[in-house]
């Protein structure tokens, strides 16, 4: 993006309090609050107030951003108490302030606004998503056939970015780490009614600590930036589930 | 002992490893990433993957398209290889679970797109990249015997006796520094947009892979050639992708007027007409809004002189099914839809051209070192690259380097001469921790970024000329000192990103003395290399890549390699006329 | 895939939160939506009551009982809560429902019409049952 030195010259002097959750470990014993004042820009994401407090104020500030676009899912956080997205969320929206900034809930935190997310991986590895064929694979030269409506069958799904928002969401996982969540089960749910998948993941999924530890708050729908509905592909894996109990011969 | 070290975990270094993996179970493959490799800049590509698959186009015409698209800068030999296999790897990909967009009968779907004069370009709507990588992601998964250092920063690889023995990283969590042994090390580390201030980059592109190769003597090639895109939101330099107007988009400028047509780029027709107007390469288009700007034709912004780009008229069902991102963009990011109100653009850095000078298989002039991705020049793109063309050479590349560095694996099984190496990694450590420990009180880092983008803006932008260029040079050169002494407030082992960023400059200043030197150096104007001392092209002297080695003072060594040219012999760029 | 094994360095792992769901205002409509299930609860012991009644004969007591002030009260507050349940499951089937016809997606409204045209069908049917049972 433009640099911001000359527009925040120009700008008024008008700012904004941010109130950003720090923790350094082997020096804080838990997280502490640090106030910081940022101009206050009309195009400002909080994403670009953090940058402008490590740049220009603190260099010592730390958390994770990349793409500024909302695709690759790096700056979540916990913005005045809301799980969001920070290089989509504006400094404006808060009128006067202030801005609490804290890392995402659910999650240990590493550093500051660092979280440790590799239980996400561990979960989403668990789930076995990729695309399961049986046989021989077929040569490369021609695609498996897919017509719009069979891909529209999963391709809400397929639009996770692994931001975690939902799992912050989640009353249920931060109350039980041990819960599947939200992202891995709609992932699981991208491939299971993906037309070309012939995998089953019926026993990752029919598990007291996977769909069935939901208990449709709803939270992960509202909270997901993309409209991949989570809460909506939990609850249809549950009737899958349970249609399979009943009737072994039913399938997904 | 890793057998292939991949530094990066995205298109290229994902696809690198499955390769290696797929060739050879034995081999014991590594993917060390400074973001978890789902959040590699392979995220943000938009528009599509160009391959040849329906009838009535041949691998001829993609080759032709992505020669003269090049202006005949392109390696021939590797353009042919890269159209041939291209098809293989995007088919590979749906095979692995891409959600490509679909025509109704099933098949896979194909756009228009800049510069090509065949539909050829496979979608997944607007969020091609995104799809890519996930899907190439979430099969990797599969591979258990994959290992992977999320989160590990790559500072130094170990060169001993002009072969590749390792790298040292820094686990960014708990600030630990390793040097990790391995026989082969893929690069894979992407672009290095953010040398420049404005530019559609994401933040993690610092040209790292470029760096590290250079500092150990590998030459780093065409590094002059940076691609402008003609479409990015202004301030946030967001990407507005080429498909906006492959389907139907027009240029406007402040006057309502397409005016593409007053740069032989054809003449306006109402729907896309391929190789005209909006689709021309994006050099020519991003040197038409400069000519526009100085004739006062543009609007200006608080952040810059823009132009508009016109979706108006396709309406909102057919932006809703094909270009859905761009609408979310412009609604989240810019605060208009583009269903109703015109688009501000201007153009905005996107891509580099040139990087580690590699052959057809990846390999660097250093044994046991490949590189592939934007991190190299094979190269295919030549003086500026087509639209669509990079993520299948990020497919088809990472997937050679990857079987070669299998290969190079395999018959050189000895074990490295383990006192050198070890002594590198403890000078690497010594180093990072005086950094950590205090290290110096000089000027801000973010304040020396920002000076050296704008010196390269103004030096190695769109147009380019000698005397600014000079004085560049020498910008540079002082900046690189200055880093030295940077100030750093940081000195805790958890998750230091402060360290990282002053690394990350440190390879950045590197890249931009190369961009500058190669500019210098080449007294002419070809594709998105644009010299107003030196307007014409100049095939007698400069039908050659460039090729800069890092003098042990470490300035920048610019020479010329011949370019190979096997059934394409230099012509005219002809866009829009028949 | 794997990652490389580490030492997971101490990091900051904040308490469950026993007040989760004061929290934020839609927790809190969430768990006092769970609570209305006591009161559905209630109604089925109720019924069950009832139906004891007029299979041991003691439906003259039963109805003296049911005609209190205070538990006609707490019935009325059963059937409020327990249609508050009814129409919010129902209105939230077509998450776990998604019913496609040739490709196109039914709508949620069709779902949740559907779902709630025939509990008042069901509803009629017994009360047709029933108020007849009374002439």
């Amino acid at each position: 993006m433009t640099d911001t030195t000359e527009a925040v010259r120009r700008a008024s002097t008008r700012t904004i309090r941010v109130e950003v959750s720090r923790y350094r470990p082997g020096e804080d014993a838990e997280p502490v609050f640090q106030e910081y004042e940022v101009p206050l820009m009309a195009d400002w994401a909080v994403l670009d107030g953090l940058n402008y407090i490590k740049d220009r104020l603190d260099g010592s500030l730390s958390f994770r951003w990349s793409c500024r676009m909302g695709v690759c899912g790096s700056c979540g956080m916990n913005v005045n108490g809301e799980p969001r997205l920070t290089c989509g969320t504006f400094l404006s929206e808060y009128g006067e302030g202030p801005v609490r900034i804290e890392p995402l809930k659910g999650f240990p935190v590493i550093r500051d606004l660092v979280v440790d997310i590799d239980d996400f991986l561990a979960k989403l590895s668990s789930v076995r998503p990729w695309l399961i064929r049986e046989g021989e694979e077929p040569p490369l030269t021609a695609e498996y056939a897919q017509t719009p409506e069979q891909l529209e069958a999963y391709k809400q799904y397929s639009m996770c970015i692994n931001c975690l928002l939902c799992y912050s969401a989640c009353p249920v996982y931060v109350l039980d780490p041990d819960f599947l969540g939200p992202a891995a089960i709609a992932l699981a749910q991208r491939y299971n009614l993906d037309s070309r998948d012939m995998g089953d993941r019926f026993d990752v999924l029919n598990l007291e600590d996977s769909v069935w530890g939901c208990t449709f708050v709803g939270e992960c729908t509202s909270a997901c930036p993309k409209h991949v509905d989570p809460a909506e592909a939990i609850q249809r894996y549950k009737l899958t589930a349970a249609l399979r109990s009943v009737l072994p011969w039913s399938r997904r | 002992m890793i057998d292939v070290l991949i530094v990066g975990g995205g298109g290229a270094g994902l696809r690198a490893a499955i390769a290696v993996a797929e060739t050879d179970p034995s081999l014991r493959v590594a993917v060390v990433s400074k973001v978890y490799p789902m959040r590699s800049h392979t995220v943000s590509a938009e528009g599509g993957a160009a391959a040849v698959i329906g009838a009535g186009d041949t691998l001829d015409e993609h080759c032709y398209d992505t020669i003269s698209g090049g202006d005949w800068l392109c390696d021939q030999d590797a353009v042919e290889a890269f159209v041939s296999e291209a098809p293989k790897e995007l088919i590979q990909l749906e095979h692995w679970g891409c959600p490509w967009s679909r025509e109704s009968d099933g098949r896979v779907a194909v756009r228009p797109f800049g510069g090509m004069k065949k539909m050829r370009t496979w979608y997944a709507a607007d969020k091609t990249g995104f799809h890519l990588l996930h899907t190439l992601f979430q099969t990797t998964l599969k591979y258990q015997d994959i290992i992977r250092y999320d989160e590990w920063y790559v500072t130094k690889l170990v060169v001993d006796d002009g072969r590749v023995h390792g790298v040292v990283a820094v686990e960014i969590r708990t600030g630990r520094v390793e040097t990790i042994p391995a026989r082969t090390v893929v690069l894979a580390t992407g672009g290095c947009g953010k040398v420049f201030p404005f530019t559609t980059n994401a933040a993690i592109k610092t040209g790292d892979g470029m760096a590290l190769a250079y500092r150990e003597g590998a030459p780093l090639k065409d590094m002059e050639f940076v691609q402008y895109h003609p479409t990015g939101l202004p301030f946030t330099g967001i990407l507005i992708t080429e498909a906006a107007r492959a389907e139907g988009g027009w240029l406007i400028n402040k006057d309502g007027y397409r005016y593409l047509q007053d740069y032989d780029l054809g003449s306006p027709t109402p729907t896309p007409k391929l190789r005209s107007m909006e689709l021309g390469p994006r050099d020519r288009l991003s040197q038409a809004f400069v000519h526009e700007q100085e004739k006062g034709r543009t609007v200006d912004t608080p952040y810059g002189p823009v132009v508009y780009l016109d979706l108006r008229h396709l309406g909102e069902s057919k932006i809703d099914a094909r270009i859905p991102f761009v609408r979310e963009l412009c609604r989240s990011y810019q605060n208009l839809d583009p269903a109703t109100d015109l688009i501000p653009v201007r153009p905005v850095a996107h891509y580099m051209m040139g990087g580690v000078h590699t052959d057809i298989d990846g390999a660097t002039p250093i044994a046991g070192l490949f590189a592939a991705g934007e991190t190299a020049c094979v190269s295919i793109n030549g003086a500026n690259r087509l639209g669509s063309n990079s993520l299948p050479e990020i497919l088809v590349f990472g997937r050679r380097a990857g079987i070669a560095a299998a290969a190079f694996a395999r018959s050189h099984a000895g074990q490295a001469e383990a006192s050198a190496v070890r002594a590198q990694g403890a000078d690497e450590r010594r180093r990072l921790e005086r950094v950590r420990g205090g290290g110096g009180h000089g000027e801000r880092i973010a304040d020396l970024r920002e000076r050296m983008q704008h010196t390269l803006e103004g030096a190695a932008g769109i147009y380019r000329a000698g005397d600014v260029l000079t004085k560049a040079v020498d910008t540079l050169a002082d900046l690189g000192e200055r880093a030295q002494e940077a100030r750093v407030d940081d000195s805790s082992t958890a998750f230091n990103t402060e360290l990282i960023s002053l690394q990350e400059l440190h390879a950045m200043l590197e890249i931009a003395r190369t961009v500058v030197a190669c500019a210098l150096n080449r007294q002419e104007s070809r594709g998105a290399h644009q010299r107003t001392d030196f307007t014409a092209r100049d095939d007698e002297t400069y039908l050659a890549h460039s090729l800069v080695h890092r003098a042990p003072d470490g300035s920048p060594s610019v020479g010329l390699l011949p370019v190979t040219i096997t059934r394409w012999p230099p012509g005219e760029r002809v866009y829009g006329r028949d | 895939m794997k990652t490389r094994d580490e030492v997971t360095p101490g990091g900051y792992r904040p308490r469950r939160d026993a007040f989760w769901f004061a929290r934020s205002r839609a927790y809190t409509v969430f768990v006092l939506r769970e609570l209305t299930s006591v009161f559905v609860a209630w109604t089925v012991v109720f019924l069950l009551l009832l139906v004891d009644a007029v299979l041991g004969g003691s439906l003259p007591e039963f109805a003296a009982l049911a005609a209190r002030p205070w538990m006609i009260a707490l019935n009325v507050l059963a059937l409020a809560a327990t249609c508050f349940h009814a129409i919010t499951f129902l209105n939230l089937a077509p998450r776990a429902t998604v019913v496609r016809l040739d490709g196109y997606r039914l709508p949620a409204w069709l779902i949740q019409g559907g779902n709630h045209s025939l509990w008042l069908a069901v509803s009629a049917v017994v009360a047709f049952f029933v108020l007849r049972g009374f002439q």
